[in-house]
């Protein structure tokens, strides 16, 4: 069976989404903070995860962005391979939904029109846009605006094999200590290890989409999520930068079959508010 | 104890003012982001002057979402310092009171700050629906070209910061880290 959906659809629900996702907090990460406040060692951390909270209140309630830097915005799609779009590209419709849900959201227009003549095209747009075709009939969409306060201190490895689980572990935490207080922690940490140069920066971007508090379903994979956001959480840095003992509320990892010559790591850092929404149409 | 803060300030108002301290500051601050840094240090280069008199003044690092209708301003966080460390220097040795971002700074303004008498204040990263709340009136008064990066006079009211580095050369970022590391060398 072929489904037809018109990308109006799409450049509605994108609309919708870039608003939702810069002004209301996803649950998952709501819970993170939550336990945070209750864990937080130092008096300075706690009172800025607090101003953090309150911050939270204020933007659902008023409608005021949760930070002025509402991103570049992100978008994967995962178009079922029996879905007919019809009504136009599927490109445009997905910048028509930024365009308009940036300018109705009152979202900050944060995108130049060429990295080094930088002239701000007034409408947040183009997206980012990763798209895949997948079996079914249905099109999934995350929106995930990114915040560069955060994305300028992300990195890439590109190890030895040689160098092991403890390779990873040690990058992981060198990119994080150098972030410091520059990512507004507490952080959210997107890892990618494995594929190529480019596939592994982009498992670390989608690592971040995931719930946080959810693990992988690889048991080792698993444990290094639990070790490093613990290993994370003693390097002292705290809310703000100011100290503490919550750096980070999650570390997600994604991984993929890589090169007999390689151990690409990549570690993509966001902020505690790591805006993500997910819908299906 | 948390300290109430006029600004503009002058140096001796600075110089009481020690790294870790939770303070307000309540006046007028003036806002300045990469585009307007990059702007400004061309002018000064060609002997020209900026569009205020910079002295004693605080410089805020932010850009805000714009602002619906009936309120002064959008959500207006700190953005990151660093970016304008290179023009950051020269701003100080012409009166510049301090600065208001987030994140680490370079030894070059760490020396600047020192020599100047300044001090630079973190606001809270992510907070910027709140610290929105702070912020009275807002009016662009210099290259409204630049959208979001335009130079804006803000009016303030107990805008809540945090001395990260005091006219001595402490810095609250390498102090209160070490205070609640738990690493051991073989970490990092």
């Amino acid at each position: 069976m072929i489904r037809t959906v018109d990308v109006k659809e799409i450049t509605e629900n994108i609309r919708e989404m870039c608003i939702a996702a810069n002004h209301v907090l996803s649950p998952d990460m709501g819970r993170a903070l939550n336990r945070a406040v209750r864990s937080e060692e130092s008096p300075l951390g706690r009172q800025i995860l607090g101003q953090l909270e309150e911050n939270l209140e204020i933007a659902a309630e008023e409608m005021i962005p949760i930070c002025q830097d509402t991103g570049m915005a992100v978008i994967f799609l995962e178009v079922g391979q029996d879905v007919h779009l019809e009504g136009g590209s599927l490109e445009d419709a997905v910048n028509e939904g930024v365009r308009r849900g940036y300018a109705d959201g009152f979202l900050r227009k944060s995108v130049v029109k060429d990295p080094l003549i930088r002239e701000n095209t007034k409408d947040n747009t183009p997206a980012v846009i990763h798209t895949r075709i997948v079996p079914g009939e249905e099109v999934k969409i995350t929106v995930a605006p990114k915040g560069f306060g955060s994305e300028n201190m992300s990195r890439i490895f590109m190890l030895k094999p040689a160098e092991g689980i403890e390779g990873v572990k040690q990058a992981v935490l060198t990119a994080v200590k150098d972030a410091g207080p520059n990512a507004c922690p507490p952080m959210v940490v997107g890892v990618g290890i494995g594929g190529t140069f480019e596939k592994c920066a982009l498992l670390a971007k989608e690592a971040l989409t995931r719930e946080a508090g959810s693990h992988s379903s690889v048991p080792y994979i698993k444990d290094m999520e639990e070790e490093l956001l613990e290993k994370i959480n003693k390097l002292g840095i705290g809310p703000g930068g100011l100290g503490g003992t919550t750096t980070a509320l999650a570390v997600n990892i994604n991984t993929y079959p890589t090169h007999i010559a390689g151990l690409p790591v990549a570690v993509n850092i966001c902020c505690h508010v790591n805006r993500h929404i997910v819908r299906m149409i | 104890m948390d300290k109430h803060i006029t600004v503009p300030m002058n140096k001796e108002t600075a110089g009481t003012l020690r790294a870790g301290e939770y303070v307000y500051l309540t006046g007028t601050v003036y806002t300045a982001r990469d585009a307007a840094h990059k702007r400004m240090d061309e002018i000064l280069q060609n002997g020209g002057a900026l569009p205020f008199d910079i002295k004693e003044q605080i410089v805020y690092y932010m850009g805000p979402s714009p602002a619906r209708e009936g309120r002064p301003i959008g959500s207006a966080g700190p953005t990151t310092a660093s970016r304008m460390d290179k023009y950051t220097p020269r701003l100080l040795d012409l009166g510049m009171g301090g600065m208001i971002g987030k994140g680490k700074r370079s030894p070059e303004v760490m020396e600047a700050v020192v020599r100047n008498g300044a001090v630079y204040f973190a606001a809270v990263g992510g907070a910027g629906a709140l610290l929105s709340k702070c912020i009275t009136s807002s009016e662009v008064v210099a290259y409204d070209d630049l959208g979001t990066e335009a130079v804006r006079k803000l009016r303030i009211e107990n805008f809540p910061v945090i001395v990260v580095i005091d006219s001595k050369g402490n810095n609250l970022y390498e102090t209160a880290v070490k205070e609640y590391q738990k690493t051991g060398e073989d970490m990092v």
